[in-house]
């Protein structure tokens, strides 16, 4: 488990800062988009893995820690994927507005010779 | 206590985060409505600054301890529930806030306000983000008002549109989203090992890991000092600043004067909380002091080399935060008092400097058409005529090109640091402080090295603004004498004259930054405050 988590979290880590890299301006959104399925993903890590352990209060355990999931970073994640989500689309809006005016999609707003 | 004083630490979140909804359900028609709307938020926000002033120097009519304010939201108790704490620091920085922000709006309201949509109520969410991080006690809300105030920024840096404006905003909007997520990383990685996220019972718990986890946790929030020194444009992290201030329109770049000092607030308050249980490696001394100097530098080289006047103040700002991040830098707490009187003198100094630029533009016979060409792409319905771009509609102050001369003349003085204005005594006190550290006879290198960096800093900001002041003023062919309004020159008037009330008032003013560096030193009043606070 810990194995597969966080082979994810590496690979989409390193797909985005890659991608992120790139001249084009797609490439740096979906780039940016990995990266924050990667820190979302890193957040949930950090309130420990536990499997099949519910985050509220259950009347059968009641205050046994050992029997939950820590709810506070899947509040945290919430509020993260809310906000990369909103400031994705604005980065979107941002990119095809630079690409009507310079005609080109790439970061700079203008090509380079190669 | 009164419920409205009990309820004071909130409003300047509140009043903004009210205002801009509101706002938002106004038509474009409909400007007189928002701008008496945002005048009268304007006007609360400074009344509220000044009511916390109050409260903080003991003068109100509260009894907080050690006058520190600590709002629960929500009635939970901390660190369960989020605190909104008030100090002597976080009501400077609102006051600061509140004053330049008035100033770039009212600026804003003669012309730019029309160039775009939204203006205003994206105003409002920038104060209530900028109002929001600097009362919050807790540091996801940190990234949260960190975000509100990076997304109204986005909105604004792109107001007026343009192909120029939006390639310099793309940049500005892909290097601060990388900042957020390491934001977030170094927070979840505190959030695991320590269990909490407020800053007081951070201060408690850090102190308590030792081995592994002291380390890991060191990482954590070295990611956390990356992310803050990316907002306080510190080298190397500031390439994306000139472009994108020389490229904003002139009032939301001086309001944006405030926004590099953010992340220098950020630094300072965590670094004074956590280095009494050892300080880790961003916010510790060594580094920062490196990391200034390097900045100071960087930015010397950039003025000099600047040939753009907006690129030029952008590099100003480099230099601002190069010198206190260098301050903050020293050992201990020794230089916050004169670095914080620093802080306020540049920030009003360079709002007033981008405003003004603006406004000595227009006397140049170049380039006048900028806001014209971004009125013509929003197609907005404009009552005013504009193939006149001086025709003026108000009131016209006498003398414009005396008031523009002399107003430079005065923003030079301030950022190169000059007698007699603030900015020669924000400078001689760091110097002076600097020099007295390690007590009579014996100086430490340090001290030597950050006065020859303050100093030729400042050389080479007096050779660029000099040059550029000949360039404007003196050698320009055929100078229009422009017609200004009085909501134009008004507002730089008063971010000057505010740092003329802050030169003659020196005394006053450093005594208040020399008790709140006091406070900073010995962060277990803050934590106290915090964690003992009892619900109001």
């Amino acid at each position: 488990m810990e194995v597969v988590l966080s082979l994810a979290i590496g690979v989409m880590g390193g797909s985005g800062i890659w991608l992120m890299l790139r001249p084009r301006t797609f490439q740096v959104i979906m780039g940016l988009s990995l990266m924050s399925y990667a820190v979302n993903l890193f957040i949930f890590a950090m309130g420990r893995i536990t499997l099949g352990a519910p985050p509220v209060v259950d009347a059968a355990w009641l205050g046994d820690p050992d029997h939950y999931a820590d709810p506070l970073p899947q509040a945290l994640v919430l509020t993260a994927i809310v906000i990369s989500f909103a400031t994705t689309a604005l980065f979107l809006v941002v990119l095809l507005a630079s690409r009507g005016l310079s005609g080109t999609d790439h970061v700079d707003g203008a090509e380079h010779d190669q | 206590m009164s419920p409205w004083l009990t309820h004071l630490p909130i409003l300047p979140v509140a009043v903004p985060l009210v205002t801009g909804a509101a706002l938002l359900l106004t038509r474009d028609g409909q400007r007189p409505l928002r701008l008496a709307l945002t005048l009268a938020s304007l006007l609360a926000q400074l009344w509220v600054a000044v009511l916390l002033l109050g409260q903080v120097t003991g003068h109100g009519a509260g009894e907080w301890s050690d006058g520190i304010g600590v709002y629960l939201l929500g009635g939970w108790p901390a660190p369960f529930g989020i605190v909104a704490v008030v100090d002597r620091l976080s009501v400077l920085m609102v006051l600061l806030t509140a004053v330049l922000g008035a100033a770039c709006w009212l600026y804003a309201t003669a012309r730019w306000d029309r160039a775009g949509v939204h203006f205003h109520a994206l105003y409002q969410f920038l104060l209530m983000g900028l109002n929001g991080a600097f009362l919050t006690g807790d540091l996801f809300n940190l990234f949260v008002f960190f975000e509100v105030l990076l997304v109204a920024s986005y909105g604004l840096m792109l107001h007026g549109s343009g192909r120029e404006r939006v390639s310099a905003g793309m940049h500005y909007i892909a290097i601060n989203l990388v900042a957020s997520f390491l934001l977030l990383l170094g927070l979840a990685i505190i959030y695991g090992l320590s269990g909490t996220l407020n800053m007081a019972d951070l201060a408690v718990r850090a102190g308590a890991l030792s081995g592994s986890e002291r380390e890991l946790l060191e990482a954590g929030i070295a990611m956390l000092g990356i992310a803050f020194l990316i907002k306080a444009a510190a080298w190397p992290l500031n390439f994306w600043l000139p472009a994108a201030y020389a490229n904003a329109c002139p009032p939301v770049a001086g309001v944006f004067a405030i926004m590099t000092k953010v992340g220098i607030y950020a630094l300072l308050r965590i670094s004074t909380l956590l280095v009494p249980s050892g300080a880790p490696a961003a916010f510790g001394t060594d580094w920062m002091f490196l990391t200034g100097i390097a900045t100071l530098a960087f930015a010397s080289i950039g003025i000099l080399a600047a040939t753009q006047v907006e690129r030029q103040a952008g590099y100003a700002i480099i230099m601002s935060s190069g010198i206190l991040l260098a301050a903050l830098g020293m050992p201990g707490m020794t230089l916050a008092g004169p670095a914080l009187y620093y802080l306020i003198n540049s920030v009003l100094a360079l709002g007033a400097l981008f405003m003004l630029l603006e406004m000595i533009q227009r006397t140049q016979p170049f380039g006048a058409d900028v806001l014209a060409a971004s009125q013509e792409l929003f197609d907005l319905d404009d009552p005013e005529p504009h193939h006149e771009p001086d025709e003026v509609v108000g009131i016209a102050i006498p003398a414009a090109m005396a008031f523009l001369g002399l107003s430079f003349f005065a923003c030079a003085l301030l950022i190169v640091g000059l007698p007699p204005l603030s900015g020669f005594v924000a400078k001689f006190s760091l110097l002076a402080t600097a020099l007295q550290t390690a007590g009579p006879g014996h100086t430490p290198n340090d001290a030597w090295v950050l006065m020859a960096a303050i100093l030729l800093s400042g050389l080479a900001a007096l050779i660029a603004l000099c040059r550029t002041g000949i360039r404007l003023f003196w050698s320009a062919e055929d100078l229009k004498v422009p017609r200004l309004r009085i909501i134009e020159a008004g507002p730089v008037a008063v971010l000057l004259g505010a740092c003329a009330l802050l030169t003659v008032q020196a005394g006053p003013f450093m005594d208040y930054m020399d008790e709140t560096a006091h406070l900073l030193e010995h962060p277990v009043h803050y934590v106290n405050a915090v964690i003992t606070g009892e619900a109001p």
